[in-house]
C-alpha cells in the first residue's frame, strides 16, 4: 500500500479531461441556445417567440437574484436597479457605438457578424458596470440585515430610477452623434423621456445562451465551497461566521455575482424592447423579480425556472381577460403565499422532489 | 437673490410642514403595523389611494361636487367626509388584517411582505374598474376653497396648508394618547414588545392587531383626502401613490419604525430635505435644470445615510441580536 500523497496524482484526471469535464455543460448551454434560436423560435412563430424572450430574460433577472435573495438570503428589493444600471450601459455603447463605428441606427444582419459582436460586448460591459453598483449595494450588508437591507435596496433602485431620469436628452441625429465623442455621450442617455431606438439584437440565441450559463454556474455554486458558505449566511450569519466563514466577504460576491446577471438581463430587455424607461425600471419591476423567485421557491434553481415561465406565460394567455387579469393575479398572489409559503418548489431542485423519484423509478421498472 | 428672502424661508417652512403633516399621517400607519407585526404592509399606500377616492364617492354621492364649482359645498362637508372615509378606510385595514395577513401570523416574514403587495395590486386593480373608481382621474377640489386664511409678512396662509398642518397635530396628539395613555395603548405596546408574554399576560393578540390596522388605516384615510385636496386624484393604479407611500415609509424608517414620535420625527426629516433644500440648492444653481429633479434622490439619499450610520432609525433602539 503506498502512501495517500503517492496515489494522488494517479487518480487526478488529466487536465484535457478536467478541462473538458468543466467547459462541457457551457458548450451544451452554446448548442442549446442555438437550438433554441434555429429550431424552437421558427416552430412556434412570432408571438410565442416574443414569449420565449420574455421567459428567458426572466430566468437570467429571477435566476440572479435567487442568488442574494435565495442563496445568501440578502433580502433585495433594488434588483431592477442593476438592470437599469447595465441597460443603459449597453444601450450607450450600441447606439452611439453604431453610429460612430457603422455609421448606422439600424441593427446589422449576420449571425456572430460586427453588430452582433457589439452587442456582445454591450452585454459584458452591462454586466460590468452593473456589478460595480453591486458592490456599491453590497457594502452596506457589513451593517444592515433583513428589513433594514431591504429598505435600502429599494432606496438605491429608486435612486437608480432618479439617476436614469436626469440624464441629458437623447441626441438622433446621425451628424450630432458624431459630432460627440462617446465619453462626452455618456450622460445623454435620454433623461426621463428614456433611451429609444435602442437596436433590436435580442434573440432566443443570446436570451438563452445567458439564461443557461446562468443555470449552470448557479447549479455549480450551489453545489461548490462557495455556495455552501452562501447557505450557511441565509440560515444563521453568527454560526456561519463561528465556523470560519467570511460574511462580509461571502456577500458582496453575492451581489456582484447577481448585479453582473441582472446587468446583462437588462441589456437584453433594452436591446428587446427596443427602449428603456427609468419609470418601467423602478420599485414595481423589482417587486416583479421577487415575486418569481419566491412563488419559484427561494433558493431553488428549477424552482426559479418554473416561476418565471408561469409568470411570464399565464399573463400573456390571459390577456383577452384585461381588467380582472390583474385583479386574479393579485389573488392568486395572496392564495399561494396562505396555501403554499414555500412557494412552488420550496428549497428543494426538481430532482429532489419525491415527484422526481417517483418518476424515475416508474422508468426504470 | 430676491428669491432666497425671508418671506420666502416663511412660505418654504409652511410648505414643509404641510408636507412633512402628510408624510407623517402616512407614516405613522406603517410604524404602527411594524412595531407589532414586524412586517412592511406595503398595501398601506393603497388605503391612501382608496381612501381619497371614497372621499371623491362621498362627497359627489351627498351632491356636494355637482356644481362642480369650487366652495360650493357647506362647511360640514369637509369634516363629515372626512370622518366618514376615516371609518371606511378603518373597516379596510381590518378586514385586509384578518383575511390575508392573519392566516400568515407564524408564516416568514417574506411572505407576509409579498402577501401585502399581492393586496396592493388587488387594490390597485379593483380600484380600475369602472364599477368601482374608474380609470380617469379626478378632482375633489370643489369641495373646499383654499382660501387665504391671513397674510404674514408678505406670505399667504393658505387653507389647505394650515388645514393639513392643524390635522395632523391633532391626529398624532391623539394617537401618541391612545398608544400611551389608554389600557388598548398599553396592549399595544405589550404585543409589540413580546406578543407569546403579553398573550400570556392576557392580552388579545387578535384585538390589539386590528386595532392597530383600524388606527393607521383610518390615518392613511384623512391622508389620502388631504393628498388629493391639493393635487390631482390620480387613479388607483398610478405610480404616483406608491411613491407618496414609499417617502412615507422611508419617514418611518428614518425615524425608527415601530416608533410613532419617530414616525413624525421622520416625516418631518424628508419633508425638509423635500422641500427645503430642494427650494434652496435649486436656487443655488439656476442654470443647472437637472438639478430641480434630485428630489427624490435626497429622500432615498437620507434614508440610506440614517441606516448607514445609525441602523435602528434616529429614534429607534438598536435590537442586539442574541447567538
Amino acid at each position: 500500500m503506498r502512501a495517500l500523497q503517492d496515489r494522488v496524482p494517479d487518480l487526478r484526471p488529466a487536465l484535457a479531461t478536467s478541462v473538458g469535464r468543466s467547459a462541457l455543460p457551457f458548450a451544451i448551454a452554446v448548442v442549446l441556445a442555438f437550438a433554441m434560436d434555429k429550431l424552437v423560435g421558427p416552430a412556434v412563430g412570432a408571438t410565442w417567440t416574443k414569449i420565449l424572450l420574455d421567459v428567458g430574460i426572466a430566468i437570467l433577472l429571477a435566476g440572479s437574484l435567487n442568488v442574494i435573495n435565495g442563496y445568501a438570503g440578502q433580502f433585495s428589493i433594488g434588483h431592477a436597479g442593476f438592470m437599469l444600471a447595465g441597460g443603459y450601459a449597453a444601450a450607450w455603447l450600441t447606439f452611439y457605438g453604431s453610429v460612430h463605428w457603422f455609421g448606422t441606427k439600424e441593427p446589422i444582419a449576420g449571425f456572430l457578424g460586427k453588430g452582433q459582436l457589439l452587442f456582445l460586448a454591450g452585454c459584458v460591459l452591462a454586466g460590468v458596470i452593473a456589478s460595480v453598483f453591486g458592490v456599491i449595494v453590497g457594502l452596506p450588508t457589513l451593517r444592515l440585515r433583513g428589513d433594514y437591507l431591504a429598505i435600502v435596496t429599494l432606496g438605491f433602485g429608486e435612486i437608480m430610477r432618479v439617476l436614469g431620469q436626469i440624464t441629458a436628452r437623447q441626441p438622433k441625429n446621425m451628424t450630432t452623434i458624431k459630432d460627440m465623442s462617446m465619453f462626452d455621450l455618456s450622460n445623454n442617455l435620454g433623461g426621463a423621456e428614456g433611451f429609444s431606438q435602442v437596436p433590436s439584437y435580442t434573440t432566443l440565441f443570446f436570451v438563452y445562451l445567458f439564461a443557461f450559463v446562468l443555470l449552470v454556474l448557479v447549479y455549480r455554486l450551489k453545489y461548490s465551497t462557495q455556495g455552501r458558505a452562501l447557505l450557511a449566511v441565509r440560515e444563521n450569519e453568527i454560526a456561519a461566521e463561528a465556523m470560519g466563514v467570511d460574511t462580509t466577504r461571502v456577500k458582496v460576491v453575492a451581489f456582484i455575482f447577481g448585479a453582473f446577471f441582472a446587468g446583462i438581463g437588462g441589456s437584453l430587455y433594452a436591446h428587446q424592447v427596443g427602449a428603456l424607461d427609468p419609470k418601467e425600471l423602478g420599485f414595481m419591476k423589482s417587486i416583479d423579480l421577487v415575486i418569481i423567485v419566491v412563488i419559484g421557491g427561494m433558493g431553488s434553481i428549477t424552482g426559479v425556472v418554473l416561476g418565471a415561465a408561469i409568470l411570464v406565460i399565464l399573463p400573456e394567455v390571459f390577456r383577452q381577460f384585461a381588467d380582472y387579469r390583474m385583479i386574479a393575479y393579485a389573488l392568486a398572489l395572496i392564495l399561494v403565499m396562505i396555501l403554499r409559503p414555500q412557494g412552488i418548489m420550496g428549497v428543494k431542485e426538481l430532482w429532489e422532489t419525491s415527484w422526481w423519484r417517483r418518476q424515475l423509478a416508474r422508468l426504470k421498472k | 437673490m430676491s428669491s432666497l428672502s425671508a418671506s420666502d424661508l416663511l412660505q418654504t417652512t409652511i410648505n414643509f410642514l404641510a408636507v412633512g403633516g402628510l408624510y407623517a399621517l402616512i407614516a405613522l400607519g406603517y410604524t404602527l403595523v411594524y412595531g407589532i407585526l414586524r412586517f412592511i404592509n406595503f398595501a398601506h399606500s393603497d388605503i391612501v389611494s382608496w381612501g381619497a377616492w371614497i372621499a371623491l364617492t362621498v362627497a359627489s354621492a351627498a351632491g356636494w361636487l355637482a356644481s362642480g364649482r369650487s366652495g360650493a359645498a357647506p362647511a360640514f362637508a369637509l369634516p363629515l367626509v372626512l370622518l366618514v372615509t376615516m371609518a371606511v378606510c378603518a373597516a379596510m385595514g381590518v378586514t385586509i388584517e384578518r383575511l390575508a395577513y392573519r392566516p400568515l401570523r407564524k408564516a416568514p416574514r417574506l411572505n407576509v411582505l409579498i402577501t401585502a403587495i399581492g393586496v396592493s395590486l388587488f387594490l390597485q386593480n379593483v380600484g380600475l374598474l369602472d364599477k368601482v373608481f374608474g380609470n380617469r382621474p379626478s378632482t375633489i377640489s370643489a369641495l373646499l376653497q383654499n382660501d387665504v386664511l391671513a397674510t404674514v409678512g408678505g406670505v399667504q396662509l393658505r387653507l389647505f396648508d394650515m388645514l393639513t398642518i392643524f390635522l395632523t397635530l391633532v391626529l398624532v396628539v391623539v394617537l401618541e394618547r391612545i398608544v400611551y395613555g389608554t389600557r388598548m395603548g398599553r396592549a399595544m405596546r405589550a404585543v409589540s414588545f413580546d406578543e407569546r408574554v403579553a398573550s400570556l399576560m392576557g392580552v388579545n393578540v387578535n384585538v390589539v392587531v386590528s386595532v392597530t390596522f383600524a388606527l393607521g388605516s383610518a390615518l392613511a384615510g384623512a391622508g389620502g383626502i388631504l393628498f388629493a385636496l391639493r393635487n390631482d386624484l390620480r387613479m388607483t393604479a398610478d405610480a404616483s401613490w406608491v411613491l407618496l407611500g414609499l417617502k412615507a415609509f422611508v419617514a418611518a424608517v428614518v425615524g425608527g419604525i415601530g416608533n410613532v414620535r419617530g414616525a413624525a420625527a421622520g416625516a418631518l426629516l424628508i419633508a425638509f430635505v423635500e422641500v427645503f433644500v430642494h427650494r434652496y440648492v435649486n436656487a443655488a444653481f439656476p442654470d443647472k435644470p437637472w438639478v430641480g429633479q434630485l428630489q427624490d434622490i435626497y429622500v432615498f439619499g437620507i434614508l440610506i445615510l440614517v441606516l448607514m450610520f445609525k441602523p435602528s432609525g434616529l429614534l429607534g433602539k438598536a435590537v442586539r441580536e442574541k447567538v
